[in-house]
C-alpha cells in the first residue's frame, strides 16, 4: 500500500523522549523524522531575550536540554539514511536560536563523526520590511491585537516570521538530509515530505498539526513522548510509539481543538485544513483512523509575524500571611503599600513603573476573572514590581514589601510581622520583562521571499 | 427540574491560549447521548461566559459547537497578553475552574 510514515519524537525539541520510543519508533522505518523546536506557548520572554541583556541562563539551559534530545535523534536520522527535519529551532526561531540549535548540532556532529548535507533556514525578518508592508495596507492583526505601527515595530527585539511547508521541501528538494529552521507554522516541518510525495494536502496537514504534539493527542497524554503517523490515499493512522499510551477518538478529536479558537477550521500559510467533515475512528486498540480533512486554498497568501519588545525589568517578594486578622486586612496592606511607595517616589513615572499584587488564595491564578470569594486560611502575597532598571524594580520592590511587614491595621495583635517570606534574599530580580507587540498577517505573495535557506556539507 | 455539573458529565474541561492575545474553552463529552442533551439545553452562549468571568460581551471572541469532537468551545480575548507585567497564566491552562459547576438542566 502507498503510504509516508512520520516520526514526531517529542512535542519540542527540548522536552525530552524515552529512549525506547524513538527505538520503537525507527523500527517501523518512518520516512521522515520531523520535530518542532518551540512554539509562543512560554510568553514573550524567549522571543525577546538578548545576549549579555539578563537572563539569558534561561536560554543556555534551553539549549542543554535540546542537546539531550538532539544528540540520538541526528545520529538514528543519519544512520537509517531519512531527513531529520526540525523547525523553530531554539524555541523562538529567530536567529539568535537558530544558531543555538546549530551549535548543539555541529557538537553532536563532530562527537558522533556524522556526515551529512545541511539545511538551515532563517525565519529573522528585516525589520524595514515589515515597515514597508505597514506602508502598502498589508499588515492585519491576528485577533484582538492592536494595529502595528512603525514606532511599535522599532520597539521590537526582533521579529520573525512563521513559515509554511514551502521552504521545508526546497531544502529537502535540494538535498538536505537535516534541516535546521527557524520559526515555522508547527505543521510545516512534518508534512513537508508527504505533500512532496503527492500525498493529500488536508490529510496531511491534519496529520502533521496532531504529530508536532508528540503523544500529547494519546491517552495518557505526553508532551515528552513519540507518535508514528501513517499517512496513506484517504486516511491516516495515528498510534503512540510507547506501549503503555493508545489513541482513542476522543483523545485524537480533543487534540484538534488545542490551543486554536475555531474547532473546524486550521489555519495555516497559504489556507486552512477544512475538519467539517472529518471522523475519528478505532482501528485498533492503540490507533485511530482519521478521514475527511480537506484543505481549502486562501484568496492570498498570508504569513504570521511575531515580535516581543522589552518593557522593563522585574523583581518579585513572595509573602506568606497565615494571620487571619491580616487576610482579612489584605487589601488595607495593599493599598498601604501603593500609597507610600507614591509617596517615597514621587518622581516615578506610574505608565514604566508598575506594581502588581497577585494573592493566591484568594485571585492569584485568575485576577479579574475569579467570581469565588471564598477566604482560605493561608495565603501567598506576591509582589511584582517593574521598572527600567533592575535596581529601581528591586529598590521598590523591597520598600512596598518591608510596609507590608510592619503595617498596623486596626485589631492587630500579632504585632511581628504580617509576613512569612521564604528565602533570603528576600526580593528576588527576575530579569528582563517582554511584551508580545506583533503578531499580525503580513500579505506576501512568495512563500520563500523572508525565509532564505543555507546549504553545508556537515 | 433536576442539573447536572459539567465536571460530571464531561470528559474534558479545559483552558489554554490561542495565541498569546486569546483565551480559549473545550468542554468534551465521550458520550454521544450526553453530548446531544448538553448541546440541545442550549447553555454554552457568549452569555455564559460574559456571566462566568464577569466580561463585556465583544471580549466574547466565539462560541462553537464541534460535532466530531462531541465538544463545545469558546474564546475570549485576554485582558493582559500572556507573560507580560501583571499576567498570571503564562499558558492560560488554569482559567476553567469556573465552567466545572456550571448546571445543566436534565430532564
Amino acid at each position: 500500500m502507498d503510504e509516508v510514515r512520520v516520526l514526531s519524537p517529542t512535542a519540542i525539541l527540548g522536552y525530552g523522549y524515552p529512549a525506547e520510543s524513538l527505538e520503537e519508533g525507527m523500527s517501523r522505518k518512518p520516512d521522515v523524522i520531523a520535530v518542532d523546536g518551540g512554539s509562543t506557548d512560554g510568553g514573550p520572554y524567549y522571543l525577546g531575550i538578548e545576549p549579555g541583556g539578563g537572563g539569558g541562563g534561561q536560554a543556555s539551559a534551553f539549549l542543554e536540554f535540546l542537546a539531550r534530545d538532539m544528540g540520538p535523534l541526528l545520529e538514528a536520522a543519519v544512520r537509517a539514511d531519512v531527513p531529520l527535519v526540525v523547525g523553530s529551532a531554539g524555541f523562538a526561531g529567530a536567529d539568535l536560536h537558530l544558531m543555538g540549535a546549530l551549535s548543539v548540532l555541529y557538537r553532536h556532529a563532530a562527537e558522533k563523526k556524522l556526515n551529512f548535507k545541511l539545511a538551515t533556514i532563517h525565519a529573522e525578518v528585516d525589520k524595514e520590511y515589515v515597515k514597508k508592508k505597514i506602508r502598502a495596507g498589508q499588515v492585519e492583526p491576528l485577533g484582538p491585537v492592536p494595529e502595528l505601527t512603525e514606532a511599535e515595530v522599532d520597539k521590537t527585539t526582533r521579529i520573525v516570521a512563521q513559515m509554511g511547508v514551502e521552504p521545508f521541501v526546497r531544502a529537502l528538494e535540494g538535498g538536505a538530509q537535516v534541516v535546521i529552521a527557524g520559526r515555522a507554522n508547527d505543521p510545516s516541518m512534518f508534512s513537508a515530505l508527504p505533500l512532496m510525495r503527492g500525498f493529500d494536502q488536508g490529510l496531511a496537514m491534519h496529520m502533521a498539526k496532531i504529530l508536532e504534539c508528540g503523544a500529547i493527542a494519546a491517552s495518557p497524554g505526553s508532551g515528552s513522548d513519540a507518535m508514528l503517523g501513517t499517512l496513506r490515499n484517504d486516511h491516516f493512522l495515528l498510534e503512540p510509539m510507547a506501549k503503555e499510551r493508545r489513541c482513542t477518538t476522543l483523545s485524537v478529536a480533543a487534540h484538534s481543538l488545542y490551543e486554536k479558537s475555531d474547532p473546524t477550521k486550521l489555519f495555516g500559510p497559504g489556507g486552512w485544513v477544512d475538519l467539517s467533515d472529518v471522523r475519528f475512528e478505532q482501528s485498533d486498540e492503540r490507533t485511530v483512523k482519521v478521514s475527511g480533512s480537506r484543505y481549502e486554498k486562501a484568496p492570498k497568501y498570508e504569513l504570521k509575524i511575531e515580535g516581543s519588545k522589552k518593557i522593563g525589568y522585574r523583581t518579585i517578594a513572595v509573602c506568606g500571611i497565615r494571620d487571619p486578622a491580616a487576610i482579612a486586612h489584605v487589601d488595607e496592606l495593599i493599598a498601604s503599600a501603593r500609597e507610600a511607595v507614591a509617596r517615597q517616589y514621587p518622581d516615578l513615572d506610574p505608565e514604566t513603573h508598575r506594581l502588581f499584587f497577585h494573592v493566591y488564595g484568594r485571585n492569584g491564578v485568575m485576577g479579574a476573572l475569579e467570581p469565588s470569594t471564598h477566604v482560605p486560611h493561608e495565603i501567598c502575597l506576591l509582589l511584582e514590581v517593574v521598572a527600567p532598571n533592575e535596581g529601581i524594580a528591586t529598590t521598590v520592590c523591597g520598600f512596598a514589601r518591608s510596609l507590608i511587614l510592619h503595617h498596623g491595621f486596626d485589631g492587630r495583635i500579632s504585632t511581628a510581622g504580617n509576613i512569612a517570606a521564604p528565602f533570603s534574599p528576600l526580593d528576588i530580580p527576575a530579569g528582563p520583562v517582554f511584551e508580545f507587540n506583533v503578531y499580525h498577517l503580513v500579505a506576501e505573495e512568495d512563500p520563500h521571499a523572508l525565509f532564505p535557506i543555507d546549504f553545508a556539507d556537515v | 427540574m433536576t442539573t447536572r455539573k459539567l465536571r460530571d458529565i464531561a470528559s474534558v474541561v479545559r483552558s489554554k491560549n490561542a495565541g498569546p492575545f486569546e483565551l480559549t474553552f473545550d468542554v468534551m463529552f465521550d458520550d454521544v447521548e450526553i453530548y446531544e442533551k448538553v448541546k440541545s439545553s442550549g447553555v454554552f452562549t457568549s452569555e455564559l461566559f460574559q456571566r462566568l468571568y464577569r466580561v463585556e460581551p465583544h471580549r466574547v471572541l466565539s462560541v462553537h459547537c464541534f460535532d466530531p469532537a462531541l465538544s463545545f468551545k469558546a474564546t475570549i480575548a485576554r485582558s493582559i497578553s500572556s507573560g507580560t507585567a501583571g499576567d498570571s497564566d503564562v499558558f492560560g491552562a488554569q482559567q476553567h475552574a469556573p465552567l466545572l459547576d456550571v448546571e445543566v438542566p436534565w430532564n
